[in-house]
């Protein structure tokens, strides 16, 4: 068998789902029997056949990914209950096979595919998706790169009406219909928690999780991902600070950024002036603008 | 015989892998190590806290990347996103010689994740040393190819695994990251004398040693990386330090991660057979 030919067999045996029993299915891919399948070009030994041998790495390449998917989206889990998290989990890495070298790009198709089917996303279908999304964003958040700071000289080089102010790119915008960073947050608490992990304590959390999850009512916020120190946090926004902030990273120019942001805006026009100053000054001070290039400085 | 062209002529001694639970230790006790091994894929991101880790770990320790994803045995192309990567971080590290699996994990652009066995055949040898080659070349520093630990092998296979090894390194002219463990366990799963690998591999290439615990079931031995050195895996490495001298040595431990002093004693265990090669070679 050519390599290619021979890596392709066996990556379709590893990668086929296993019984609701954690083993190897018994039918091939192709159809035929797993035992013939295997016996094709696995040789047994003395203690295991064919089949027990590729099954090692069925199974390792299962609990692999399963666990992979599950460390990022404990929420997404929270959510849909564990039975149901782990029968999408397959579906969506059946679907989505890794195709990164990084596990940590596992889950970056999670949102849009549940988007796309929605029989996984359980009966809160709105629910996981946002809890999806913004587990996917943290994520992002956490390794994004990193650009130099606007610091204060930047700004009176750059300043002007059609200044344009780049957002750092771990900052992630992202808007809600329900609030989904308390959930997540209190998910992540109790995870912390781990010098309780008796069974009557993890019975405990799983009642509270899911009571968690029922209260939750949809109100729709507006969040910024973002770091301080390397440790990601969520920040709640003004729907018009929001709206700046997305229409920046647009490339809109600051002063088209703001009167994009104010269109019907129930805020006063006198106060608008105060709200964008202390608006700046909040994110200057997180750093989340980048240092204009030179090129534009100049301009 | 430990500093050669294959670890870019360093005299590393006992290193340990850098993992995240042990970060804090290493910052702020700031133990004396004489080198960690990194898992390149764990930094080849953007920024954030890893890179700051790592950063500030360079600025004390010596650090030498290891990887699990570049497939040198996979059929397909490199992938090229990856490479990349990798040479921005291999600027970053300064790492004197790099190290990947002779493996293969991914088909079609799509990833196992796992260290999947070769067969061992000339065509495999020939497709497996051309990407050594391009990787060295594109990465501009050593390559070390790793045996694995594995749980199946192959009809097609034409020889045995050392001697597909040893096909491989001297077409691909690089080096050797011996793994001792995976070649106990290997040997418990196809029933084969360890010491037939250690005595055939060339030593003259060894740039690096892995030494590692493992779990052992019913019916066949897994590599877990969760255990201490067991006697018979010490008695490899003595060997195979015994052939190819003081070498560069790492003790992998990367579930149930133990406390930083209990990794790092298990390491340092080495030092008595390396002592001893020291003496032998002295004499």
């Amino acid at each position: 068998m050519k390599l290619m030919q021979l890596q392709r067999t066996m990556a379709r045996a590893v990668m086929q789902p296993l019984t609701s029993s954690e083993r190897m299915q018994g039918r091939a891919p192709d159809g035929g029997p797993m035992k013939r399948y295997a016996s094709r070009f696995i040789k047994p030994n003395d203690r295991l056949t064919s089949f027990e041998r590729l099954e090692i790495y069925n199974r390792q390449y299962w609990f692999r990914v399963l666990a992979a998917l599950g460390e990022d989206f404990p929420g997404l889990c929270a959510v849909l209950g564990q039975g149901r998290f782990d029968a999408m989990a397959r579906a969506y890495l059946i679907a989505n096979p890794s195709r990164s070298f990084t596990l940590r790009n596992l889950g970056s198709r999670m949102e849009s595919w549940l988007r796309k089917n929605p029989k996984w996303a359980g009966p809160n279908q709105e629910l996981a998706l946002d809890i999806a999304r913004l587990e996917w964003a943290d994520i992002e958040a956490f390794d994004g790169k990193t650009e130099p700071a606007l610091r204060p000289d930047d700004l009176s080089i750059a300043a002007g009406p059609r200044m344009k102010l780049t957002l750092q790119p771990y900052v992630r915008l992202l808007s809600f219909r329900y609030p989904v960073d308390d959930l997540l947050l209190e998910v992540r608490k109790e995870d912390e928690d781990t010098d309780f992990a008796s069974n009557t304590f993890q019975e405990r959390r799983k009642r509270k999780r899911v009571r968690a999850v029922a209260k939750l009512k949809p109100a729709p916020i507006f969040l910024a991902v973002h770091r301080i120190d390397y440790t990601v946090y969520f920040r709640r926004l003004d729907q018009e600070e929001f709206s700046i902030l997305t229409a920046l990273r647009q490339g809109k120019t600051l002063a088209a950024a703001v009167e994009w942001a104010f269109r019907g805006s129930q805020i006063a026009p006198e106060e608008r002036p105060l709200k964008v100053q202390t608006w700046f000054e909040t994110w200057s001070t997180l750093g989340w603008f980048c240092r204009p290039e030179k090129k534009q400085a100049a301009s | 015989m430990s500093a050669n062209r294959f670890n870019g002529f360093t005299d590393y001694g006992i290193g340990i892998g850098l993992r995240a639970p042990h970060y804090d230790h290493i910052l702020t006790r700031k133990p004396v190590v004489d080198w960690f091994e990194i898992i390149s894929e764990n930094f080849m991101i953007d920024g954030g806290r890893p890179l700051d880790i790592l950063d500030r770990i360079l600025e004390q320790y010596k650090v030498v990347q290891h990887g699990v994803s570049m497939y040198f045995g996979s059929a397909e192309k490199l992938n090229r996103e990856h490479l990349r990567r990798l040479k921005d971080l291999v600027q970053r590290t300064k790492t004197p010689w790099l190290s990947d699996h002779l493996c293969w994990g991914s088909v079609d652009g799509r990833y196992t994740h796992d260290l999947l066995p070769m067969p061992y055949t000339f065509e495999a040898a020939r497709i497996t040393a051309q990407k050594v080659r391009e990787v060295q070349d594109f990465l501009e520093i050593p390559i070390a190819v790793e045996n694995v630990s594995s749980y199946a092998e192959y009809h097609d296979s034409e020889m045995t695994e050392w001697e597909f090894l040893n096909e491989v390194v001297e077409r691909a002219d690089c080096g050797i990251l011996l793994d001792v463990n995976n070649i106990y366990v290997s040997s418990q799963n196809h029933n084969f004398n360890p010491l037939d690998y250690v005595n055939s591999v060339p030593a003259e290439r060894v740039a690096q040693i892995h030494i590692a615990g493992h779990s052992k079931y019913r019916k066949y031995i897994l590599d877990t990386h969760d255990h201490p050195v067991i006697d018979p895996v010490w008695k490899l490495y003595e060997r195979a330090i015994h052939l190819a001298g003081h070498t560069a040595t790492l003790l992998e431990w990367d579930d149930s991660i133990p406390s930083f002093q209990e990794v790092h004693d298990e390491a340092r265990k080495a030092n008595r057979f390396l002592r001893a090669t020291a003496l032998a070679e002295a004499v």
